[in-house]
C-alpha cells in the first residue's frame, strides 16, 4: 500500500444553494470521507461553497472529444429547433 | 508563479518528435489563435504537451517548497495575529501547491511520479526559495515582493490556452492578494516602529530585491523557450516586460515606506515613464538554480524529511481504507 498512489478524486461545489455542482479541481485520498475533507481544505477555504460533491475520477464516463464533431452531429441539422427559425409576420405581437 | 526554470531546462522540448501530421499541427495552432481553450483529453503536440508538464509541475513544486522560508517564522511570529495569518498564508501555498498538480496531472503525468522528480532534486522550482529569512522584516519582503511578482507572472497565465491551468490561475490570483497586502502591511508596521525597525525593513528589501527580479527568468535575449510558449499562448508578456512593470508598481511602493531600492540606477525616466534598472547578476541566478544558492541543501532535505515521516500516515490511511472496503464488500 505504501508505494500506491491513494485514488483520484474529481470535486465539484455548489457555490450557494440555488446554484448547481461545479467541478473544481481534483484531489487524491485514501477514501470517500478523506477525499470530502481534503476537497473541503483544498477547495472552500473562504466560503466558496456550501455543498461539495466528490467522486473518483475513474468512476467518471466522458465523451471522446476526437469524437466530438459526430457525436454532437445529430443536433447541428435541427436549425428548425430554435425559435430564429421561425419568421413572424409583422403585426404579430408578444410571440 | 514560480515559471522560471521554463527557459533553463529541456530546450529540446519545443521541437517534437516531428512524427505529427503537419494538418493537426495546423488544425491545433488554428484553435489556440483563435483563442479557444485547450481541454485535457484534446489532441495536441507532444511538446506542448510536455512543455505544460515542465511549467505547472514546477509551478506546484515552488508553491510547495515555498512554505519553508515563510514556515521558518510561524513560531515566532511577534504576535497571535501575525502567526494565525502567516499560518493562513503558508497553507494557501500548500493549496496552491496541490491546484497545480491537479492541474498538471491531467496531461497524463502521475502525481507521484511528479512528487519523486521533486524529491530526487531533477525537477526545479523557483530560485527565490532558496534563500533564507534571516529577521520577521523577510516575511514582510516575501509577501510583498516575491508574491508581487508572482501576482505579475501569473495574472497573465489566467489567459493561458491550457484550460485546467488557466483555471488554476483564476483561484491563485484570487488568493494571491491577501498574501501581497500582508507582507506590505508587516512592513508599513516595522517602518512605523523604531529605528532598528526600520533598518531591518531596509535590510530585508535590500537582500530580496535582487532575487525577486530574477523571478522573471533570464533577459528576453538569453531566453530561448518563449517565442514557442508566445506561439502556444501559454506565455502572453516577455520575461523582460513584466520584470519592467513589477518595478514601475513596486518602486513607488517602496518609497511610500520611506525604503530605497538597492539599485542606484533604478530612477525614473520621464520621457518613458519607466525605471531603470542595473544589471542584474545572472551567475547568481544561474548558480542557484544549478543547486548551488544558500538553502537549495536544506530545502530539499527537509522535502524529504517531511515526505519520509508522513509515511506511516500515509500507510495507516491506506490500511484503514482497505480495511473498511473490505467489510463493506
Amino acid at each position: 500500500m505504501t508505494n500506491k498512489e491513494w485514488p483520484l478524486y474529481e470535486v465539484f461545489i455548489r457555490a450557494k444553494s440555488g446554484l448547481s455542482h461545479r467541478h473544481a479541481g481534483s484531489i487524491h485520498a485514501a477514501d470517500d470521507q478523506m477525499a470530502l475533507d481534503a476537497a473541503r481544505d483544498t477547495y472552500t477555504r473562504r466560503n466558496e461553497g456550501v455543498s461539495i460533491w466528490v467522486i473518483r475520477s475513474s468512476q467518471i464516463v466522458a465523451s471522446d472529444p476526437a469524437e466530438s464533431a459526430a457525436f454532437f452531429e445529430p443536433a447541428e441539422d435541427k436549425i428548425y429547433r430554435h425559435p430564429t427559425f421561425y419568421e413572424m409576420p409583422d403585426g404579430v405581437e408578444n410571440l | 508563479m514560480y515559471t522560471q526554470g521554463l527557459d533553463q531546462k529541456g530546450q529540446s522540448d519545443a521541437k517534437g518528435d516531428g512524427l505529427e501530421a503537419a494538418a493537426d499541427l495546423a488544425a491545433f495552432q488554428k484553435r489556440v489563435d483563435a483563442e479557444e481553450k485547450i481541454e485535457a483529453k484534446d489532441w495536441m503536440p507532444e511538446a506542448y504537451r510536455r512543455t505544460l508538464i515542465r511549467q505547472i509541475s514546477q509551478h506546484a513544486h515552488s508553491e510547495i517548497i515555498g512554505m519553508q522560508p515563510e514556515g521558518n517564522w510561524l513560531t515566532r511570529a511577534p504576535s497571535l495575529k501575525r502567526k494565525a495569518i502567516l499560518l493562513a498564508k503558508i497553507q494557501d501555498e500548500a493549496g496552491h501547491g496541490l491546484y497545480l498538480y491537479s492541474a498538471a496531472e491531467t496531461l497524463g503525468v502521475s502525481r507521484d511520479e511528479m512528487v519523486g522528480d521533486l524529491l530526487s532534486g531533477k525537477a526545479k522550482y523557483s530560485s527565490i526559495f532558496n534563500y533564507p529569512t534571516v529577521t520577521w522584516a523577510d516575511i514582510g519582503a516575501i509577501g510583498w515582493l516575491v508574491d508581487g511578482a508572482a501576482i505579475m507572472n501569473q495574472i497573465p497565465l489566467c489567459r493561458c490556452s491550457y484550460g485546467p491551468y488557466s483555471r488554476a490561475m483564476v483561484r491563485i490570483c484570487k488568493e494571491e492578494s491577501f498574501h501581497q497586502r500582508q507582507g506590505y502591511d508587516i512592513l508599513v508596521e516595522l517602518c512605523k516602529g523604531t529605528a532598528e525597525q526600520k533598518a531591518m525593513a531596509q535590510d530585508a528589501l535590500n537582500r530580496w530585491w535582487w532575487p525577486s527580479l530574477m523571478m522573471f527568468g533570464p533577459s528576453d535575449k538569453d531566453s530561448k523557450h518563449s517565442a514557442q510558449s508566445m506561439a502556444w499562448k501559454i506565455k502572453r508578456f516577455s520575461n523582460d516586460e513584466l520584470r519592467q512593470k513589477f518595478i514601475d508598481v513596486t518602486v513607488p511602493q517602496a518609497e511610500f515606506l520611506g525604503l530605497k531600492v538597492p539599485d542606484d540606477e533604478c530612477v525614473l525616466d520621464k520621457k518613458t515613464g519607466h525605471y531603470g534598472h542595473g544589471e542584474i547578476d545572472w551567475q547568481e541566478f544561474i548558480e542557484v538554480i544549478k543547486g548551488n544558492g544558500p538553502c537549495n541543501k536544506q530545502r530539499l532535505a527537509k522535502r524529504r524529511k517531511a515526505h519520509d515521516d508522513g509515511a506511516w500516515v500515509r500507510e495507516a490511511a491506506g490500511a484503514y481504507a482497505e480495511k473498511r472496503a473490505a467489510k463493506a464488500a
